[in-house]
């Protein structure tokens, strides 16, 4: 299971990258997604890896293998919102410059061919 | 009282996210919105100055050695989120609610009317600033960088045209990206040690199994990284210039603090980080040489820039270059005389903004800039669903009533900030740069001075100069040339805010003694952090 998550964020957060260092606005919204699901499957990943445990403490669990670490999952979904917002926003100067510049250029001009 | 005074931790926070969130609904009456916004910068203003009297040991019975603590709904330290209060924090604080109250009164007089949402951004920006200076808590200190990065991109669109939309796109990008990185750090700072909480956290690293060392480091370094893009390094700071430009000027004065956030960030990760950590000594040179760096990207800039405005934000890029570079070079005496500088940096190079776009309407604008910087108020007026303001100013009306000697005010407000900024006497500027040197160069008497040092005067007369050229050229064309100048018509709620920031600075000058012994304090306190962790462990014997 490490291998495939490990191979996940490694994927997402390489693909995301490429985007972002794309010159149209919407590969670099695109990028700016990839990365935030690979930032947040690595926060995830960061309470370590537990299947079929709840993310509390019963009676008698002594080790960290008994229950699923609740501190991350909890990082995470502030992380989510925080990102969906900020693209959400990021959507609207898209189509704002857009709109004002007659550009997807990320520079808001097209390079001197 | 005693228990009045406790919860006064909170009030930054609060007072602008109440404030923040009523105006939302009174997007009608502006007489409302613009008194919320001023009672709540006020509210601020009074609380900061509080904190920093009592950060002072004036009431050595309710906090120990001026560091106060708050535990969020009562939970205790390394489970809840706590917010403190040291000396480094209460000036922050102060800071931040002087340059506020003048930028919101600055904007008054034309800036908060080109949209309807600026007085809520403005105080959530004011949220996310005081939030960032107090939380005790790493990720709670992301998630207040992130609620006043969201209030600055709106605000920095505020006023819309092509030049705003165009720096926004590439401030935005280069900040989430950020912000990404500051996860990564957190999560991995979390991985190791399992803890979020600043003081916890402290302790826990020499606890740290050796083979998990590197892997932490590498996550405070990621974590460094972030802060550093937030305060503009090079070279991760070519967004920063452009992107202050084309910030309208009150919004212009209030980024000059968010730079300085990230600096703040280092200052208190990183003292924290040093007190359990002997091998951090390679953040030191990287600050050092980043730093460096900065310097000589600001100076170069400086010279090429022939606008006010580029050339203030080049100057803010030095101050921070400077900043790095002498906390690089890890001597602990110069914590006090950076923290001078830092403070007398933000007010002079918000005072320029300011005074940047005063002494812009000197300029008879050519057609295409107009079009460029023409508000485009009735687009999110409709949007939002909100009746054009019946004032008698329209928004576009940005001049007013002329006051007599406006040029004479513009010039000597000019002078004074580039006596501010290039650190000449008799002013502020001088006195910390001075500091700066003379500590620096004192450390070491007994034996030979090293070549960092050296560098750092090299760096700190060579930005001086470059700000002192730079500015003079920009000063002669602005006051001296006539052709294509006319005298401005300046109303005095634009006047009084850029004079009252330059006069802080003057009370800085005359009182700098008993600022300076206070600032030791808040430099000593930083470099014995066991105070700090003290106290917010004390929280979980306190709670019952």
């Amino acid at each position: 299971m490490e291998f495939v998550v490990a191979m996940a964020i490694g994927v997402l957060t390489a693909s995301g990258i490429w985007l972002i260092l794309r010159p149209r606005t919407f590969q670099v919204i695109l990028g700016l997604a990839l990365l935030s699901y690979g930032v947040n499957l690595f926060i995830f990943a960061m309470g370590r890896l537990v299947t079929d445990r709840p993310p509390i403490i019963l009676d008698g669990a002594l080790s960290s293998s008994d229950y699923a670490d609740p501190v991350p999952q909890a990082l995470v979904l502030t992380a989510i919102v925080i990102s969906f917002a900020t693209t959400a926003l990021f959507l609207v100067l898209l189509l704002a410059a857009r709109g004002l510049t007659g550009t997807d250029h990320v520079d808001g001009k097209e390079p001197d061919a | 009282m005693i228990t009045v005074l406790h919860h006064l931790l909170i009030i930054p926070i609060l007072a602008p996210l109440l404030a923040g969130a009523l105006q939302l609904f009174l997007a009608e009456q502006r007489v409302i919105r613009v008194a919320c916004a001023l009672g709540s910068v006020l509210v601020q203003a009074a609380t900061a100055l509080t904190l920093l009297y009592l950060t002072t040991d004036s009431m050595p019975h309710m906090w120990t050695e001026g560091v106060g603590v708050y535990a969020i709904g009562s939970w205790p330290a390394p489970f809840g989120i706590v917010l403190v209060v040291d000396r480094l924090s209460a000036l922050m604080l102060v800071l931040t609610s002087m340059v506020a109250l003048a930028s919101l009164v600055y904007s008054l007089a034309y800036w908060d009317r080109v949209a309807p949402a600026f007085h809520s951004l403005f105080q959530f920006l004011l949220m996310g600033l005081n939030g960032a200076f107090l939380t005790g808590d790493l990720f709670n200190l992301f998630v207040f960088f992130e609620v006043l990065l969201a209030a600055s991109y709106g605000l920095l669109l505020h006023g819309s045209g092509i030049g705003r939309v165009r720096a926004s796109l590439h401030y935005i990008t280069v900040n989430l990206v950020a912000s990404f990185l500051f996860l990564i750090g957190i999560a991995m700072i979390y991985g190791m040690t399992g803890t979020l909480n600043m003081a916890d956290l402290a302790g826990r690293i020499t606890l740290l199994a050796p083979r998990d060392r590197a892997l932490f480091a590498s996550g405070a370094a990621i974590l460094g990284v972030a802060f550093l893009i937030k305060a503009g390094t090079w070279p991760l700071n070519f967004w920063l210039p452009t992107t202050y430009t084309a910030a309208s000027s009150p919004i212009g004065a209030l980024f000059c603090l968010m730079t300085k956030v990230g600096v703040y960030a280092v200052l208190r990760v990183g003292t924290l980080l040093a007190s359990g950590d002997e091998q951090t000594s390679f953040i030191d040179v990287g600050l050092f040489y980043g730093g460096a760096a900065t310097i000589a990207y600001a100076v170069i800039g400086m010279l090429a820039s022939h606008r006010l405005g580029r050339v203030v934000s080049f100057t803010v890029v030095a101050s921070t270059g400077l900043l790095f570079m002498a906390l690089g070079l890890r001597v602990t005496a110069l914590t006090a005389p950076v923290m001078l500088y830092l403070v007398n940096s933000v007010l002079a190079t918000s005072a320029f903004f300011m005074l940047n776009g005063l002494a812009q309407r000197t300029r008879t604008l050519r057609m295409r800039e107009a079009a460029d910087l023409a508000p485009l108020p009735d687009v999110t007026y409709v949007g939002f669903g909100v009746k054009q303001s019946a004032d008698p100013l329209s928004p576009k009306d940005e001049v007013g009533v002329a006051i007599p000697a406006a040029m004479a005010f513009l010039g000597l407000a000019f002078v004074c900030s580039v006596l501010l900024v290039a650190g000449l006497p008799p002013l502020s500027g001088f006195l910390a740069k001075f500091a700066l040197l003379r500590t620096a160069l004192g450390q070491d008497s007994s034996a030979e001075i090293s070549g960092y040092t050296w560098t750092f005067c090299a760096a700190v007369l060579a930005s001086g100069l470059a700000a002192l050229i730079a500015l003079t050229r920009v000063g002669l064309r602005l006051f001296w040339a006539v052709r294509g100048r006319t005298t401005p018509r300046l109303r005095i709620i634009e006047v009084g805010p850029t004079a009252f920031l330059i006069l802080l600075c003057l009370a800085l000058t005359a009182g700098a003694g008993p600022v300076m012994t206070y600032l030791e304090s808040a430099a000593r306190s930083l470099h014995s952090p066991q105070v700090y962790i003290r106290v917010v462990h004390a929280t979980q014997e306190a709670t019952p």
